[in-house]
């Protein structure tokens, strides 16, 4: 298991290719990364993303460890940055390992759950030289209950 | 005990991070305290529905004891992801 909480960009490539490389007993790998977007306006210069250092590691490994009680997962991965990031940039990845898909998808959807308002990560859009703090969704609090 | 803001929290409040000397016995006892102090405090904790509090690092309530922690952390529901 790694989870890796940096302000660098990552190499998507690079960890796809390494996430549970050689584990012969894990039949399903599920990668997922999160990007910037820029929807339907086309105006959005730079996302910010704030954390609170220190809370972030134990919140994503208390996740983590969840994911690994509920599922029989054979690695797991968790990459999130935070600082200034451009649309198109990759905002974090999760990757899943276990003997069967359905496993390897259910742990990849539930630690997407959990990091979106469970870990203490902030995002600020920077749009025509003004800015807005992006606010949590009731559907994002809800889709905790399904689990 | 130190107390911290983030993203609008710090923004409205002025600063990340502050050393609070106060004897609140719970969360919300110690939001009334800082609510007294100033407009910006005031402004920060206008509305806790949309504040959210961690106890040394771990999510917790407004209603929760202060005895005994030494981090206290207030910010807007989290957006990560």
């Amino acid at each position: 298991m790694r989870i890796a909480i940096q302000e660098e960009p990552f190499d998507f490539g690079a960890e796809a290719a390494g996430f549970a490389d050689g584990r012969h007993d894990m039949g399903a790998v599920v990668t997922f990364t999160g990007v910037v977007r820029d929807l339907a306006s086309g105006d959005l210069d730079a996302m910010e993303i704030e954390h609170y250092p220190g809370m972030t590691e134990k919140a994503l490994r208390k996740i983590a460890a969840e994911a690994q009680t509920r599922w029989d997962l054979g690695d797991l991965l968790i990459i999130h940055r935070y600082g200034r990031m451009a649309p198109g940039e990759r905002i974090m990845m999760v990757g899943t390992a276990a003997p069967h898909r359905r496993a390897a998808f259910e742990a990849a959807e539930f630690l997407m759950d959990y990091l979106k308002s469970r870990a203490p990560f902030w995002k600020k859009e920077h749009r025509k030289g003004a800015t807005g703090w992006v606010e949590a969704k009731d559907s994002d609090e809800a889709a905790l209950r399904r689990w | 005990m130190d107390v911290l803001y983030f993203a609008w929290v710090r923004e409205r409040i002025g600063l990340p991070k502050e050393k609070v000397e106060t004897s609140a016995a719970t969360v919300a006892d110690l939001v009334e305290e800082l609510r007294g102090r100033e407009e910006r405090y005031a402004a920060a904790f206008a509305d806790l529905s949309a504040v959210r509090v961690a106890l040394d690092q771990e999510l917790s309530d407004f209603d929760a004891p202060l005895s005994g922690v030494r981090e206290v952390a207030f910010f807007p529901p989290m957006t990560g992801g």
